[in-house]
């Protein structure tokens, strides 16, 4: 497997007026091309603000990230991102939406009219894969949750991105529609030879999509430990029931636990409530 | 309650229809709807008939709607009402045009680029807070009295509002839609025309409809003050001649009028951002 992304020693301190925060904290991670990578940790650990680092929505303190070698300086098209939500526009319609990379000044330039039709078929080929056929000129808002990430997909995949950056994209989704969703996104990866890097607080979904499952920790934020997932490549969601699948999804939890200070949730509950109790 | 009240006598299916009004943020039918509203209307105007009719009141203060309607077409008849109203609505339009078209790119700004924020917000905070009424003697002096100057005290009373508001509204578009444009490799100026503009359009035409209410306040101001035409003006007139009559009916025409613009602003928001009615 060929490098795709490079972390070198990123850091990031957000200055705070009083004192500095360290978001993140000597980050060092190499990730393969096609990889599909899930991070997971307890809130505050930062991996939402190395996911938006990758994609070039914030910059870092220190360090750098390279994609294929390159340094990266700002966002750029082949990093796709996709949101928890509010990200689609509800003027335009779903196609009007999926194509909206295509108004841009970067992807006019230097393109011919094949060019033009190919992407309309590369439109019509995503509205298909991700079932948005039939709504493919409603607007987002007429849309149920899951629809509207599905529509939010395509329209970060229509040129092509080598990578896919997800903030956590299904957490605002029942569960019903999330194991819809897991399964598509895995199809996506496999079909489309995109490289995914996945930022979840569900376990479970961070083991069923990845290969690898990252944990970072709290204050400061950085990497604790990385569980390769040693499931098959083709997924099911009766995997989840397995033995292994369990044993791995109870080790990461506990982790995750420790990381934050705390070894179960009833400890969790009774620091809460110690607190509650103190400022009352 | 049963689930349906076919089976009631008369008076309990009255009750209970009722009592289905008074449902916290409950569904109340077009029709419905409709009644209230006339009601709504119409129960005032009853009440002002009466109070009228009723001879508790001077016909000199409190002319009955009768009267007001007498008046009105005596106005339109023998006086150029439509003259009044053309020329009232001349300046608001104008007035607020104005401000609309400087305020819109400069609340853009505003709402995008911090800088521009930090440079021009506090500013304009603090002329807002100036009353607009006060610049009247200082426009008259640099304007003169002529329609610009009543042009001027419209803009004046809307423009700084405006550009708040506007930025405001731009403030509100959610940053992952921009920041989602970003990642496509959208550049900065494509950004503000293809997602900030957009984005905030439905409400930017809510605060324009918001602020043509105001730019007629301000219209009667300026009028009350400086002119020799206009609804205002002939509401002051009428003052001077105890043709309280007439002042009703300056005031109930700028309501319609501003009742009748509102209604087409809410026809254009309709016919221009279908998304948002569609469900």
């Amino acid at each position: 497997m060929t490098t795709k992304i490079n972390i070198e020693s990123a850091g990031k301190v957000f200055a705070d007026g009083k004192r500095d925060i360290v978001a993140l904290q000597d980050i060092n991670l190499t990730i393969g091309s096609n990889e599909f990578v899930t991070f997971v940790g307890a809130s505050g650990c930062g991996k939402s603000t190395l996911l938006r680092s990758i994609g070039g929505l914030e910059t870092l303190t220190s360090g750098s990230i390279k994609v294929d070698g390159v340094a990266i300086n700002g966002p750029g098209v082949g990093r796709a991102m996709v949101f928890q939500h509010y990200s689609l526009y509800p003027w335009l319609t779903v196609i009007g939406n999926i194509k909206f990379s295509r108004l841009l000044q970067v992807n006019r330039e230097g393109i011919t009219s094949s060019d033009v039709e190919a992407a309309s078929g590369r439109a019509d080929a995503l509205l298909d894969l991700m079932g948005l056929t039939h709504v493919r000129d409603a607007y987002p808002n007429q849309l149920s949750g899951g629809m509207q990430q599905r529509v939010a997909i395509a329209r970060a995949l229509l040129p092509r991105p080598q990578i896919l950056l997800m903030d956590e994209p299904f957490g605002a989704l029942d569960a019903q529609t999330r194991e819809v969703m897991h399964d598509m996104i895995l199809h996506v990866s496999k079909l489309e030879k995109t490289t995914i890097v996945f930022v979840t607080h569900d376990v479970e979904e961070a083991i069923y999509l990845g290969q690898r499952v990252v944990v970072m920790a709290p204050r400061p934020g950085r990497i604790d430990s990385i569980y390769p997932v040693y499931l098959p490549a083709q997924r099911d969601q009766d995997m989840k029931l397995s033995p292994e699948f369990l044993q791995q999804k109870k080790e990461i939890l506990t982790r995750i636990r420790e990381t934050a200070g705390m070894r179960t949730d009833l400890e969790l509950l009774e620091k809460m409530t110690r607190q509650a109790a103190a400022t009352t | 309650m049963p689930a349906n009240n076919y089976s009631l006598p008369l008076h309990r299916k009255i009750f209970e229809s009722w009592c289905a009004f008074w449902v916290i943020r409950g569904y109340l039918s077009r029709y419905a709807y409709l009644m209230f509203a006339l009601a709504g209307m119409l129960l005032p105007l009853a009440a002002w008939w009466w109070l009228a009719g009723s001879g508790m009141m001077d016909k000199v203060f409190m002319p009955g709607p009768v009267d007001v309607l007498a008046r009105t077409y005596n106005w339109f008849t023998r006086d150029h009402l439509f003259n009044d109203i053309w020329i009232s609505t001349y300046r608001v339009v104008v007035g607020f045009a104005l401000s609309a078209v400087l305020a819109i790119p400069l609340g853009l700004l505003i709402g995008t680029y911090r800088p521009v924020q930090a440079l021009l917000e506090p500013l304009t905070d603090f002329i807002r807070y100036m009353p607009a009424v006060a610049f009247i003697p200082l426009v008259m002096l640099w304007v003169g009295i002529d329609e610009s100057s009543k042009i001027a005290i419209i803009f004046i009373g809307t423009f700084f509002q405006m550009v708040l508001m506007v930025a405001e509204d731009v403030r509100r578009v959610p940053i992952t839609q921009i920041e989602a444009a970003q990642t496509m490799g959208a550049a900065r100026g494509e950004i503000v025309s293809l997602v900030i503009f957009q984005s905030a359009k439905p409400a930017l035409l809510d605060t324009l409809r918001i602020t043509m209410g105001w730019a007629w306040t301000y219209l009667v101001v300026a009028e009350l003050v400086a002119a020799n035409s206009g609804l205002g003006y002939s509401i002051l007139k009428a003052q001077r001649f105890m043709q309280t009559d007439k002042i009703f009916a300056g005031i109930i025409l700028i309501g319609l009028i501003g009742l009748a613009i509102d209604q087409l602003f809410r026809m254009l928001h309709r016919k221009s951002f279908p998304w948002l009615y569609k469900k």
